[in-house]
């Protein structure tokens, strides 16, 4: 059989022919449009001046874009290993369960899903009001049965009124009680439904020397109501810890009734009255996730969820070609699970490992789609991406297409590496 | 090369013209009959006729806005016999125009929704000066205000069609009763009537955070309100920094309500999460104990409510005009304006005809029975108006004569006053999450609006 070399010298015009519809194509396709980009980026927004580099110095100098490009390297630092240790925990895992299939199937389900579906599916589960947000609704329920939901959240002393709040969450009435006159506690702000079953509000009858008062919702429907003063369809809020305090110790503890009512003994004569912080501690809310703190660890979440599958697939595969054998005699020489896993299963997956990240590294890099549906508009300027803004540069408001150009260029900059070790890694294997 | 084009065909048409004229002249007898539009009443306006002529309009609405439009269009056709197709031209009404104009078939009658495109359209020379019958119209029905935001370097190039009143405060009357509170006036009132609110147990006021053009109009309003007019258009124009005194004046202004967590529903880090259809259902979804007790926007506030919730405007959704902060409360508008495209510089009889209708009281009156729609003619008489409720949105915007200013953010660089994540909406949001820093939230708005500018 005559070598390459040899065939080109003896027909070249053949080997043209049959390598110029490849290479129409891929200049057509590829090389035309990286080379008028390159063209591009050097002119202005109208595409009529040269700019030289100026986009390029704009590009480094506009903060949105620096967002982005901090963003960018936390995506290609984070989501590739971090799918690729979840692909390969379930791969590894999943070879000794018995409906490895199923499980299978499950977790690489996801892939089936458009990238854009999965967006709007994950602003729905990290949506803020746990009632709307799966995320929230599993954080708040945790919460919830570790600890008891206050009774009067949204209870709060008016602002310039006779009670205060005290750092911890507790409201002090500033005035000390003396037995004999009420102490009264107002509170305001509390929901009409949480008033539904209440009683109205009274102060108790008190025994000589005993301090007696009441908290209510110094609130009447319709206003009219005096501050500060019970009116006669206020209501008592009930079940909140009244304490007397004297000089920070707590002299003595009872409860309001029904009717917001409590009766304190003689020793809280001069005392102050503290209403304790745990019937009023907001409801947990769960974590903002949509907020600009964690909107990328979290829209990277939901990348991780897509193709973790895709991962563990590949690497299965791996792990099927590695010969039992040396497992076994691994296992035979005294070797215990976690040792085989890192001695000799992680070594012996190494190139299996590299495709998936190189081909997860190249994924994250042009990560658009997500980043595009989930966060609300209020964040996405800190959940920003290149791919994104090289988008909204070139065709969002004031569109700039030089400028788009130039982060264009520039995203083909960052993927170049990653592709020379791709190609590098496959000539290498096709050597083999 | 349109005018040759139709030329030929309309003489050979010219024998069926008889024919039709008399069919939409039946057509107009059965409108009126049963529509009750121009039912009894001279038409305002003589159009010529533009029997076999076909005119396209293009224009941002959808749904019912869109039906209600066409009904507006019908009644064009009835009149002259022209027929008129619409297309939908999608949010982007400036990309929409260019690449209809590049590939040589634009649309004969296009709505802008921002004056900032007007002007970019009459700079590209794609646009066609209004002839003598539409300033005619103009003259009888509009204040000098509403003909001058259509107008580019001295030339009238358009005719508001549609305006919304954007100073409005719409409350659910379940809230106001519960908590015993009546509609304030003044600013200080407004903040007064929230904290009442707030101690009645209703979260006083729901701020769709989540989009920045809202809380651009919150800024606006208390802006036009307390700095006045002419500070109101230096900054729009951007004659005055953004670090101006008269800024942190008006944001300190915001901050007494945007400062107080209680005031917002979710506080301030949901209310940046809220988009505008939701603050407006939290607010009326639920009668017997809402939410929310206010919510701020425009006029189309209306069209959500009825959409998506099941109060009824004017019993349990009332509104009231955007308090005064400085002397004068403030009315900030927007609107869509109608102009007729025509790159070679010369508008058709049947374009000037449709924007002369659309310019006319005849138009606005059918518009407005409709429903959902505010007219900036100020020769319709507010009877036209569905409800108690539209006409006193109307009532407003007339009233304030040439003082309204149109939205600000619709008037700058749309880098600055219309893109997510950049310029106004992303230095409100700022502000929002963040009000004790209005030192720093004017920095940004300033270097943005600087960056935005000079291009």
């Amino acid at each position: 059989m005559a070598s390459g070399k040899a065939v080109i010298k003896s027909r070249p015009w053949t080997v043209a022919c049959f390598l110029l519809p490849a290479l129409a194509l891929l200049g057509a396709l590829v090389v035309y449009p990286i080379g008028y980009s390159v063209w591009r980026s050097l002119f202005d927004a109208s595409g009529k001046d040269f700019v030289a580099l100026d986009n390029f110095r704009e590009m480094f100098s506009n903060d949105s874009i620096r967002t982005a490009l901090r963003n960018n390297l936390i995506w290609i630092v984070v989501a590739p290993t971090v799918t690729t240790a979840l692909g390969l925990i379930f791969a590894v895992l999943t070879e000794r369960i018995r409906w490895a299939t199923a499980f299978k199937l499950i977790v690489f389900m996801p892939m089936a899903v458009s990238m854009l579906a999965a967006g709007i599916i994950f602003r729905l589960v990290y949506e803020q009001d746990p009632d709307r947000g799966v995320a929230n609704a599993l954080m708040t329920t945790v919460h919830d049965t570790f600890t008891d939901a206050s009774s009067w959240p949204d209870a709060q002393p008016r602002p310039g009124g006779p009670v205060e709040v005290q750092g911890d969450g507790s409201y002090l009435l500033t005035e000390p009680v003396e037995a004999g006159s009420p102490a009264l506690v107002p509170l305001v702000a509390v929901p009409q439904p949480e008033l539904a079953d209440a009683e109205p509000a009274a102060v108790a009858a008190a025994g000589p020397g005993e301090v007696a008062g009441t908290v209510w919702m110094d609130f009447t429907r319709g206003g009219g109501g005096t501050a500060g003063a019970v009116d006669p369809e206020e209501r008592g809020l009930a079940g909140i810890t009244v304490e007397a305090v004297r000089d920070g110790q707590v002299v003595a503890t009872t409860e309001t009734a029904d009717d917001g009512s409590f009766v304190l003994p003689a020793e809280a004569d001069g005392a102050r009255v503290r209403l304790a912080a745990d019937s009023f501690t907001a409801p947990y809310n769960g974590v903002e996730w949509l907020g600009p703190d964690v909107i990328t660890p979290a829209i990277i979440g939901s990348y991780v969820w897509m193709w973790a599958g895709f991962a563990m697939v590949l690497i299965a595969a791996g792990l099927a070609s590695v010969p039992r054998e040396m497992l076994e005699a691994a296992r035979v020489d005294g070797a215990n699970e976690w040792q085989v896993f890192r001695r000799i299963t992680v070594p012996l997956l190494a190139p299996v490992l590299a495709v998936v990240m190189v081909t997860l590294m190249i994924n994250v890099l042009k990560i658009f789609d997500l980043i595009y549906v989930i966060p609300p508009a209020s964040s996405q300027a800190d959940a920003n991406v290149l791919a994104l803004q090289l988008y909204q540069s070139s065709f969002g408001a004031g569109a700039d297409q030089g400028l788009g150009s130039a982060i264009a260029v520039f995203l083909l900059l960052l993927v170049v590496p990653v592709m020379i070790f791709n190609v590098r890694r496959l000539r290498r294997e096709n050597r083999r | 090369m349109r005018g040759s084009g139709r030329g030929p065909r309309r003489r050979t048409t010219r024998g069926v013209a008889a024919v039709l004229a008399a069919g939409a002249l039946t057509l107009t007898a059965c409108g009126g009959g049963d529509g009750g539009s121009g039912s009894g009443r001279p038409p305002s306006i003589d159009l010529p006729d533009l029997s076999g002529q076909s005119l396209e309009v293009a224009a941002v609405w959808t749904g019912a806005e869109r039906d209600n439009f066409l009904r507006v269009l019908d009644e064009f056709e009835a009149l002259t016999g022209a027929s008129v197709s619409f297309v939908p031209s999608g949010d982007n009404v400036s990309q929409f125009v260019g690449s209809k104009v590049e590939g040589g078939s634009p649309p004969d009658v296009v709505m802008v929704p921002q004056p900032g495109v007007l002007h970019e359209f009459a700079e590209n020379g794609w646009l066609a000066p209004v002839d003598e019958s539409v300033q005619a119209q103009l003259d009888a029905n509009y204040t000098r205000g509403w003909q001058e935001l259509a107008n580019h370097e001295g030339t009238q190039y358009g005719v508001y069609v549609k305006a919304a009143n954007k100073s409005l405060i719409w409350y659910s009357t379940t809230a106001f009763a519960y908590a015993g509170v009546e509609p304030p006036a003044t600013w200080d009132d407004f903040v007064a009537t929230a904290w009442t609110v707030w101690e009645s147990g209703t979260t006083p006021v729901s701020v769709a955070g989540a989009d920045g053009w809202t809380l651009t109009d919150w800024f606006e309003n208390v802006y036009l309100s307390q700095a006045g007019p002419e500070m109101y258009d230096r900054l729009t124009a951007h004659e005055i920094p953004w670090t101006d005194e008269s800024v942190t004046e008006a944001l300190t202004t915001l901050a007494e309500l945007f400062g107080s967590p209680q005031l917002l529903e979710n506080g301030n880090d949901g209310s940046l999460q809220t988009d505008f259809p939701t603050s407006v259902t939290q607010t009326f979804i639920d009668l017997e104990t809402p939410d929310a007790g206010m919510v701020f926007e425009a006029d189309f506030v209306g069209s959500v409510i009825s959409d998506s919730t099941d109060a009824v405007i004017g019993e349990d959704a009332q509104v009231f005009p955007f308090p005064a902060v400085g002397e004068a409360p403030p009315v900030v508008s927007a609107g869509d304006v109608a102009v007729a495209v025509a790159p070679d510089g010369e508008a058709s009889e049947a374009q000037q005809a449709l924007l002369a209708f659309l310019a006319s009281t005849d138009a606005a009156r059918i518009w407005a029975e409709a429903g959902g729609f505010v007219s900036p003619n100020k020769s319709l008489e507010f009877d036209a108006y569905p409800n108690e409720v539209q006409r006193g949105i109307a009532e407003a915007l007339i009233a304030a004569g040439d003082d309204f200013r149109f939205d600000m953010s619709d008037q700058t660089p749309a880098a600055f006053g219309g893109t997510t994540g950049q310029g106004m909406w992303q230095g409100l949001q700022n502000f929002l999450r963040d009000p004790g820093d209005i030192a720093g939230a004017q920095e940004y708005l300033e270097s943005q609006a600087d960056r935005a500018y000079r291009d």
